[in-house]
């Protein structure tokens, strides 16, 4: 048997733990307390705040990151289990270029109103679109079926990421033929 | 939202993890994907002093082909549920049901283990896991036992698990060349809780069918094997009088609670449907 750390008081409410990921790219260290979330850890102690803080349940998807390559829900996890990652938030994958397609088509179809479920939606299409290049309406609907929105009746989104994806595979959608 | 204060250990053995939970007084949880426990610290419905991360347990990982039987690691991700080949030739059921699973996000993070061990009456892997009369694999401080999934689910949420017991990997019995699956589910959103779901695996004898194991969930306060229906099939081909005959019987396995989602009768309909249309398409396929 290994040897136990008895040094900690469990349910201390004041312990910090120092939690180390990449964080777009870069090395980031952060003091947090167990139970910090992700979402609250990037949003108030590194003032990341394009990810979105909605139902903090796993239900509505606006805080979805990019932890090792997938897509998860940042409020469902723990800053502490984050330890030794490699997060990409929307901060990131927007200045890296990676999702401006994607970006575009949302803006050329309306495909936002107030823009609170849109860094997930993005991160969501963006994980779907770089694990199937062709998906069908139908796998459009269903990758995004976890993410609310409140605005838009989801149809300009489905649009979106559709038209990006014909796009990437070298064709022009019917939207812009002329 | 926000959970009460914990502390947090990652372990890295599966000794450390236990005997980190028996000296926290069993006032711990082990933590994996944390997709259904990380909800309910931050609705405050449970607050144990202390957490214990066993993502990091190599044991807990991996999926290996034994001689006759899948060892399937507890860490397992749903998202891999899908996508491994061993699975997907082994375990089929369990690969068909995945995509039911909530959503791509909530795929990403859950894990089979924690789906079992977390027992809810509504999911599909535990069903499927009874069905495929697969067996638990069980660390404990005195050590390691295996638990017939038909043992396993004892009442709401209740497993056979002891405070401080940890599930270690899912035993599923190899898929055979004249075996059949079948799953569906009917759910009135996709990616919701099902109202009814089911899946079954057949083993057939020519067109006739040797034996057959079918379970339910989301029809009470376990999964639930259709005894009664699977006892009247073997024997049989899977024409359209013997699918009813199954069907007739349904209603002495399930007794479906009443809720404001489903009445028990509508409940028990909806089974009857799904129990049809899952034996018609195994008969059309065999």
């Amino acid at each position: 048997m290994s040897e136990i750390d008895t040094s900690f008081d469990p349910g201390d409410a004041d312990e910090v733990v120092r939690v180390r990921f990449v964080l777009n790219g870069c090395k980031t260290s952060c003091a947090v307390a167990p139970r910090d979330t992700l979402l609250d850890c990037l949003r108030n102690s590194l003032e990341l705040t394009g990810t979105h803080a909605g139902c903090e349940m796993g239900a509505c998807a606006a805080c979805l990151v990019l932890l090792d390559g997938r897509a998860v829900h940042s409020c469902l996890m723990f800053a502490v289990q984050a330890d030794g990652a490699r997060i990409e938030t929307i901060e990131g994958l927007s200045e890296s270029g990676a999702i401006a397609d994607l970006q575009a088509e949302f803006h050329r179809r309306n495909a936002l109103q107030c823009g609170f479920c849109t860094p997930g939606m993005l991160i969501n299409a963006h994980e779907l679109l770089s694990q199937n290049a062709a998906p069908s309406r139908a796998e459009i609907r269903d990758a995004l079926s976890g993410n609310y929105c409140r605005c838009t009746g989801y149809e300009a989104i489905v649009d979106a990421v559709a038209a990006a994806a014909a796009r990437r595979a070298g064709g022009k959608t019917k939207d812009h033929a002329s | 939202m926000k959970a009460k204060a914990f502390s947090y250990l990652r372990a890295r053995t599966i000794e450390e993890a236990l005997a980190a939970h028996s000296q926290a007084g069993d006032d711990a949880r082990f933590i994996a994907g944390g997709q259904s426990l990380v909800p309910t610290l931050a609705l405050r419905l449970q607050a144990p002093k202390l957490l214990i991360d066993i993502t990091h347990l190599a044991e807990l990982r991996g999926i290996r082909r034994e001689s006759d039987f899948l060892r399937i690691g507890a860490l397992t991700r749903h998202c891999e549920v899908m996508g491994e080949p061993l699975i997907a030739e082994f375990a089929p059921l369990l690969r068909a049901a995945a995509p039911f699973v909530a959503h791509p996000a909530i795929r990403n993070r859950g894990t089979l283990g924690g789906s079992i061990a977390l027992a809810d009456p509504a999911a599909e892997f535990p069903a499927m896991v009874l069905a495929l009369d697969a067996e638990i694999e069980i660390a404990g401080l005195s050590g390691v036992r295996r638990v017939k999934a038909d043992d396993f689910f004892v009442d709401l949420f209740e497993t056979a698990l002891a405070p401080g017991e940890l599930v270690t990997a899912i035993h599923v019995p190899l898929f055979k060349a004249n075996q059949k699956i079948a799953f569906d589910e009917l759910a009135r959103r996709r990616g919701d809780y099902a109202l009814v779901g089911c899946g079954m695996i057949a083993t057939f004898d020519g067109a006739k069918i040797e034996t057959v194991r079918i379970a339910f969930f989301a029809v009470g306060h376990v999964p639930t094997r259709a005894r009664t229906a699977e006892a009247v099939l073997p024997g049989y081909a899977l024409d359209a009088a013997r699918i009813a005959a199954a069907q007739a019987v349904l209603e002495q396995d399930l007794a479906p609670p009443d809720s404001d989602e489903a009445p028990p009768a509508m409940r028990l309909h909806l089974a009857r449907v799904l129990l049809g249309r899952l034996l018609g398409r195994i008969g059309e396929s065999a």
